[in-house]
């Protein structure tokens, strides 16, 4: 066999799998888009043209939606990524038992997120939770209900989010910490350079492209949260929580299964998240080499 | 492949004195003491809900909710046989009645404290084993088109190569609910909802993209010095295939392998939405367990031991391979 055969026959089953099972729903969902359909009635999509497209990007529900989104990604992503750093920082040198420590930090990222989420929910729980008892609350009537107050619930689900992810960022940024070379260090302190000095000028621009790709990747991530917060809140309390991902699981499989106007809202995440990820891959080509 | 070996440096024994210059003395080895005792404090504070939870999955009920949570408790195996399990309440003359029988099955008995008997099997059984079956079946499926796509990628020019793998991994980064709209259209039609069929074509796909990425990182490691070496030998491409960057490629492909597993095995969204009833995996009744019957915090805590404990170990086994397989094979160090 010829070597451009080999080539085609190997990539075969990955192409037509991906066509089938991504670019032919995505172009139906595009197509949908612009119609008025229902899954569950029987009539056939009605044409609109872009009508739902407007009633997304006019209605305050759908740019709220987006605000919770965003302050929650960017609030918890900037907490793991001080977490993160700092917990990689103190096991950048090596003592007894740090690889196992590491491995053991390195748990929750890998645990399934509903499941998680499940037993956070007994963690928070107000009567027999212990996250409320760790934090010396112990009266009942007065120590705030995580999952049931709609100033808290958000801050709820991004503590969760946090103490999941945070390790990843860790993962990355000992990566990049060890890969420094120590005649940085040692010239500096020849130079008599403060430690302040050595962490500003040295360590962190060079474990900068690996943080990049951390905090890039825990965006996207952040962006698409559905598990967790689905889970912990469902989006309630009221519509504290309700992120995007939330919003288009109720548009499209609760009530009205309005699948016109769900297909249209996923079309606008979807450019949203192409365009975010795109960056991303930038950063990933360039930390291939 | 003679010559390679021959190459290897010798063996120098690692240095063990610090030779920075500001690493010499006290106060280095007093902070790197204080930094140790730190770093266990915050891995124990962030273990705390795991280990709540395994503690939880063994306590009787009672113990369970008590406030101030408890430490020290008779361990019990109540949580995961409710678990398993169908159960009626017993009045107080029955409860007497059984505690007097000395036929009682062993889980029986384990159920006797809460004064419940059984009466059938759980789903959640049904369910756990239709998490092996969908994950394991598309970890396999995913993991052998991914080897073979990544060797192509990795050795040959590909027309359109690089904008193929963007669109591979732009996959990964939509929302589920984004992709199971039409999704879930298209196997209405098709009769694919509900189906261990469907979910393991969905699972494989969407797989696919993270294997192909993370198994061109292993193959671009092998040099291709050898495939060459052996077509020079006679061998055809397939043989030198098979022969030469399989069995080098073999730790790649373990970690593939296990990482496209945990994947399939968390998988909650697609899970709940294109399933009911048939084909229910696990993570989408877990949350389920929480509305019935009241608050069974044992039970739920066991049924999330039973599906996170092979996570947890696998996580030990692949420490090596953890930096790779969240970056999509970007990244290799550490």
């Amino acid at each position: 066999m010829s070597d451009t055969r080999i080539v085609q026959i190997f990539i075969l089953p990955t192409v037509i799998l991906l066509i089938c099972m991504n670019i032919f729903p995505l172009i139906y969902s595009l197509f949908l888009s612009f119609t008025r359909f229902s899954v569950i009635s029987d009539a056939p999509p009605e044409w609109v043209g872009l009508a739902n497209y407007q009633a997304i990007l006019t209605d305050p529900r759908f740019w709220n939606n987006f605000a919770i989104t965003g302050r929650y990604a960017l609030v918890s992503v900037a907490l793991q990524t001080i977490i993160g750093f700092g917990l990689a920082m103190l096991l950048r040198t090596k003592f007894k038992g740090s690889g196992i420590l590491t491995t053991l930090i390195l748990v929750p990222m890998m645990l399934s997120p509903i499941v998680v989420a499940v037993f956070w929910k007994l963690i928070f729980n107000p009567s027999a939770g212990i996250f409320n008892y760790l934090l010396g609350f112990t009266n009942i009537n007065t120590s705030p209900e995580w999952l049931g107050q709609t100033d808290l619930a958000l801050w709820a689900v991004v503590i969760v989010d946090v103490w999941m992810w945070s390790p990843f960022v860790m993962l990355l940024a000992l990566a990049g910490l060890s890969a420094i070379p120590d005649y940085l260090y040692e010239a500096a302190a020849i130079d008599r350079a403060s430690a302040w000095f050595q962490f500003r000028r040295i360590t962190l621009p060079q474990v900068m492209p690996l943080l990049l790709i951390a905090v890039l990747f825990r965006t996207i991530e952040a962006f698409k949260q559905f598990d967790l917060v689905m889970g912990l809140t469902g989006g309630g309390p009221g519509d504290a929580t309700e992120t995007v991902s939330i919003r288009l699981y109720k548009l499209a499989f609760q009530g009205q299964y309005d699948t016109g106007m769900s297909s249209a809202l996923a079309y606008v995440i979807l450019v949203i998240i192409i365009a975010v990820s795109n960056l991303y891959i930038r950063q990933l080509n360039k930390a291939r080499g | 492949m003679a010559a390679q070996v021959a190459q290897t440096p010798p063996v120098s024994t690692p240095v063990t004195i610090s030779t920075r210059v500001d690493q010499v003395g006290m106060r280095p080895l007093i902070a790197s003491w204080v930094r140790g005792i730190i770093a266990v404090l915050i891995a124990i504070v962030m273990l705390i809900p795991v280990i709540w939870m395994g503690m939880t999955a063994f306590k009787p009920l009672p113990d369970a909710v008590s406030v101030p949570p408890t430490v020290f408790f008779t361990p019990t195996l109540e949580g995961f046989v409710s678990l398993f399990t169908q159960r009626r309440q017993l009045s107080a003359e029955e409860w007497e009645a059984m505690k007097q029988r000395t036929d009682l099955s062993w889980a029986e008995q384990v159920m006797l404290p809460r004064q419940q008997t059984i009466i059938g099997e759980s789903q959640f059984g049904r369910q756990l084993l239709n998490s092996v079956i969908i994950a394991g079946s598309s970890t396999i499926l995913s993991v052998i088109f991914a080897v073979l796509s990544a060797y192509a990628f990795s050795r040959f020019r590909v027309p359109g190569k690089d904008d193929l793998l963007f669109f591979i991994l732009s996959q990964r980064m939509l929302p589920a609910v984004v992709v199971t709209v039409p999704i879930f259209l298209m196997y209405r039609q098709l009769g694919l909802y509900d189906t261990p069929l469907g979910m393991i074509l969905l699972y494989t796909s969407f797989n696919l993209s993270f294997a192909v990425w993370l198994l061109m990182g292993f193959i671009d490691e092998i040099p291709r010095e050898y495939e060459d070496a052996a077509l020079v030998d006679g061998y055809t491409r397939l043989q030198a295939f098979r022969k030469i960057v399989l069995p080098q490629a073999v730790t790649g492909i373990a970690a593939t392998t296990v990482f496209s597993f945990i994947f399939s095995w968390n998988e909650y969204a697609f899970a709940l939405l294109l399933t009911s009833d048939n084909a229910r995996t696990a993570p989408p009744s877990i949350p389920l367990i929480l509305g019935t019957g009241g608050i069974e915090w044992s039970t739920i805590a066991a049924g999330s031991m039973a599906f996170l404990i092979p996570v947890v170990i696998v996580t030990f086994a692949l420490r090596r391979h953890l930096l790779r397989g969240v970056t999509f094979g970007a990244i290799r160090k550490g």
